[in-house]
């Protein structure tokens, strides 16, 4: 792998960084597998290259996606807090919708970037070039978002934040309204995922329809690879561990597309694979490790049985 | 201080299943008094707790804390008020969580949750001075995550978290019950110091009998969703373990098939 496409793997692996700490919040810290991202991810690049597209300044078009994520975690927290209605139905049921929503938003399935400025052209009139500008611009952004959830996850309304995922009804004895803190955790986790959209679909050059299926596995794979690969346990070490992760999941999907036989097409299920392979991984290890404790047990039982025969 | 009149609760109403958990209850607790809450499997009392909590709503009846009435209040806004303690440990604490972020979210019971830093260092010393008075050496854990402790030691701590805000009434529901004998006698023990002898308003569900008499000052039994047997201070004295069975026999009208069931 030669350089160049290692440093935009690195830029890429950042850019999903965000959205992989929204999964973070909701997936970890909220307990809650969170559909949305599917739909939330490219409504943040729709709004933002429509209003490229259409002159708005790109600073101001990628801080559009903010709110509009917000809004769709804001929607799935109601039906699930509200209605009582399923994590992942209340997801799906949003991730849904919003595909009509985003139709409607671009007007067309695609929206090209190629002949306009986007956020990363910020910093090539200093006479850096444009790769190095995207590494720039996403890491302030990603330093921005770590050091704001650390900061927010330390105040007493992050605590509650916390404590909902970890026991409810604990919380609740607490006085802690749970509702509105899960609402609270969807809506910060889909603004952030929004945010991940409008800046890959700056850095691809396009918005497209079809930007967002997936992206929940792809967010579960980077906060297992990061976890499992830096075994952090702090909050602030977690959330540089999952960008870590998105980083690490970005080179992975690298390799495997050096392989011959392997279509870009094969990705999903490489995805799929991997994800799974990471959830089963310590339930096989578990059993591993209790039939080697069985074993050591009826092998010290049988030793004692014979010094007793021997004696 | 609490005032529960003609409390109903019927579970699954109008169907095969039905039952009803809770009928006619009255009960009128003055401030200070420790009441221990005896019965069998089934006789209402989760669910008498469960309703002043405000985990259920009941279908029918009052219930006031103070003057006020919170009979349809849900349970995080009555959490000012009441504190409760779970039977399983696991239930009052947060795992992951360490020692000293479960006590800064007590510490903020019934209290808004803002967006300032969760725990100052002038908490920190006072969360230690507390855990130090437990004298299980949490003071030297503040940042261990609660889910390395033990169950004794996690009970503990949902005590001290239940009293850091001073409750106006609170609910234990068979706290020891999950706990080794020996646990349970001291986490009975600091249930004494922390409720019992600060004149907090009890309400203690407990299964040993022998318990129900000599803790408080007041012990009530329930049967069939029925309070069947409330007993003051003065009638308590020199009460025993035969005479409640006998009691309960003569109230309920029916011979316990098995007093295992209340001895247990």
């Amino acid at each position: 792998m030669n350089l160049t496409l290692l440093w935009s793997t690195f830029n890429l692996g950042l850019l999903y960084g965000l959205l992989v700490l929204g999964v973070f919040i909701t997936f970890r810290i909220l307990n809650y597998a969170d559909l949305t991202v599917d739909g939330s991810l490219p409504l943040g690049a729709a709004i933002t290259a429509i209003l490229i597209y259409t002159g708005t300044n790109p600073f101001l078009a990628t801080l559009a996606a903010l709110p509009l994520g917000a809004l769709a975690g804001l929607m799935t927290g109601i039906l699930h807090a509200r209605f009582s209605i399923t994590p992942l139905l209340s997801g799906i049921l949003t991730m849904i919708g919003l595909y009509s929503i985003n139709l409607r938003i671009m007007g067309r399935p695609n929206v090209p970037l190629l002949k306009h400025g986007t956020i990363f052209d910020a910093l090539t009139g200093l006479g850096i070039s444009l790769r190095a500008s995207q590494t720039v611009i996403a890491l302030a952004v990603i330093i921005l978002v770590i050091v704001g959830l650390y900061l927010f996850l330390s105040t007493e309304l992050g605590q509650a934040l916390r404590g909902t995922g970890d026991n409810e009804v604990m919380l609740r004895s607490l006085g802690v309204n749970t509702n509105r803190m899960k609402i609270l955790g969807l809506a910060i986790s889909n603004s952030l995922v929004a945010l991940s959209g409008a800046l890959i679909a700056q850095y691809q050059g396009f918005a497209d329809i079809n930007m967002g299926i997936g992206m929940i596995v792809i967010g579960l794979a980077s906060v297992i690879i990061g976890e499992v690969v830096l075994g952090v346990k702090s909050i602030p070490g977690r959330l540089c561990a999952v960008v870590v992760g998105s980083i690490l999941y970005r080179l992975a999907i690298a390799l495997v597309l050096r392989i011959r036989f392997i279509e870009y097409t094969d990705l999903k299920l490489f995805t799929a694979l991997l994800v799974t392979i990471a959830l089963i991984s310590p339930k096989i290890s578990k059993r591993f490790k209790q039939a080697h404790k069985l074993a050591v047990a009826e092998e010290g039982q049988k030793d004692g049985l014979s010094e007793k025969v021997g004696g | 201080m609490l005032h529960i009149s003609n409390l109903y609760k019927i579970f699954n109403y109008g169907e095969v299943n039905e039952k009803i958990a809770l009928q006619n209850i009255n009960l009128r607790l003055a401030a200070g008094e420790f009441v221990t809450v005896i019965g069998g499997n089934g006789a209402g009392k989760s669910t008498l707790l469960n309703c002043i909590a405000g985990v259920y709503i009941p279908d029918q009846g009052t219930i006031h804390l103070d003057g006020r009435e919170i009979t349809r209040l849900p349970d995080y806004q009555r959490a000012a008020s009441i504190c409760r303690i779970f039977q399983d440990p696991m239930t009052g604490t947060a795992a992951s969580m360490t020692v000293e972020e479960n006590l800064a979210l007590a510490l903020r019971r019934g209290m808004k949750r803002r967006l300032v830093r969760a725990i100052t260092e002038k908490e920190r010393k006072l969360f230690r001075d507390k855990l130090a008075r437990l004298e299980l050496g949490l003071e030297y854990r503040l940042t261990t995550p609660v889910k390395l402790l033990s169950g004794g030691q996690r009970q503990a701590l949902a005590l001290l978290m239940a009293t850091l805000v001073r409750p106006k009434l609170a609910l234990l529901d068979e706290h020891t019950a999950s706990l080794d004998p020996k646990t349970a006698l001291r986490v009975l023990e600091l249930t004494r110091t922390l409720f019992e002898k600060e004149n907090i308003t009890t309400l203690m569900i407990t299964h040993n009998m022998e318990q129900a008499l000599r803790m408080g000052t007041r012990l009530i039994m329930l049967h069939e969703g029925k309070i069947i047997l409330d007993v003051n201070d003065g009638e308590r004295e020199g009460l025993t373990v035969a005479k409640l069975i006998e009691l309960f026999h003569a109230a309920s009208g029916e011979k316990l098939q098995n007093d295992r069931l209340l001895l247990a």
